[in-house]
């Protein structure tokens, strides 16, 4: 058998992972907080004043970083969803629920951020426009999910039931980050794009870039730390857990 | 840098209320997020200690 493959099967017993969790937790920590030192430093600090929109487009160092990880977190909640529907293991489960209220938190910093921007920008907080329509039935999704799995007793039918839901829900991602190009709306398009050389200053970008990269840390540390309360929730009678988790 | 003064920093040119709402709401969520994990791992060691003195 693949050597690869049998070291994989063996974190995805929650037993195995729990204690590499632990110790990765520590290093997105740090990551998070450098990043997020040097993102709000440039973001806040050095970036210089918006041509048209003076220093309300500030905004943006938590508005963007905090879109795209809703969606991502989503994608890779759906990602879990998919392997554990597939494999039937229990640990990915556990990484669908660790991660959905953090993405919901961040689909509502979104919602919430973008309500701030809005209001000076456009002259309203909220407009029934593609883009905030489908970020808001993304932060429902999230909601949804949390409130399915706990409607449900037994986790292991939860985590098949919130499973099926993060797969159907997850059209809904491309939705909102195409909504811009299908749609006649009132947000503006992508700041950065994959084609195009991005149309912002080099500082601005930066800072958003290490915003993005610092919420992502950030997600990861708290993800696992979740990942980690879940397991020992769900495995409490456990030989495993009597041994080694008071450590 | 881009700020003369802190209260010119603070002001955001006019902005304050809406970058810091959006800032403070971030940090915020974030915040209130590690607090409730605390908790939870907290109350999950209580129970676990309490089943090891029962045995």
């Amino acid at each position: 058998m693949n050597h690869s493959l049998v070291n994989w099967f063996k974190f995805a017993s929650p037993a195995s992972f729990y204690p590499l969790a632990g110790r990765l937790i520590p290093f997105f920590t740090a990551a998070a907080v450098l990043l997020l030192a040097a993102g709000l430093w440039l973001g806040l600090l050095v970036a210089p004043t918006d041509a048209q929109q003076g220093e309300g487009y500030r905004i943006i160092f938590v508005h963007v970083p905090a879109s795209w990880m809703s969606m991502f977190i989503y994608c890779v909640m759906a990602f879990w969803a998919a392997l554990g529907l597939s494999f039937n293991t229990r640990l990915s489960g556990m990484m669908t629920s660790a991660l959905a209220p953090t993405g919901a938190l961040f689909a509502f910093l979104s919602l919430w951020t973008g309500a701030l921007w809005g209001k000076p920008m456009w002259g309203a907080w909220w407009v029934w426009d593609a883009r905030l329509t489908s970020q808001l039935i993304l932060f429902f999704l999230y909601l949804g999910f949390i409130a399915l799995q706990a409607a449900i007793d037994d986790p292991r039918r939860a985590d098949k039931a919130g499973a099926i839901l993060a797969l159907v829900g997850v059209v809904n991602v491309p939705i909102i980050y195409f909504s811009v190009q299908w749609w006649n709306t009132l947000h503006q398009g992508a700041s950065v794009s994959m084609t195009k050389a991005p149309s912002m200053a080099h500082t601005m970008l930066l800072g958003m870039l290490l915003m993005a990269l610092a919420f992502w840390a950030y997600t990861i540390a708290v993800a696992l730390m979740r990942v980690r309360c879940i397991i020992l929730e769900r495995e409490l009678t456990s030989e495993w857990v009597k041994k080694n988790a008071m450590e | 840098m881009q700020w003369n003064s802190l209260s010119d920093f603070l002001a955001m040119g006019g902005y304050a209320f809406y970058v810091w709402g959006s800032f403070g709401a971030c940090a915020l969520g974030m915040v209130i997020e590690i607090v409730i994990l605390k908790q939870r791992r907290r109350a999950i060691m209580a129970r676990l200690s309490r089943k090891e003195l029962s045995q």
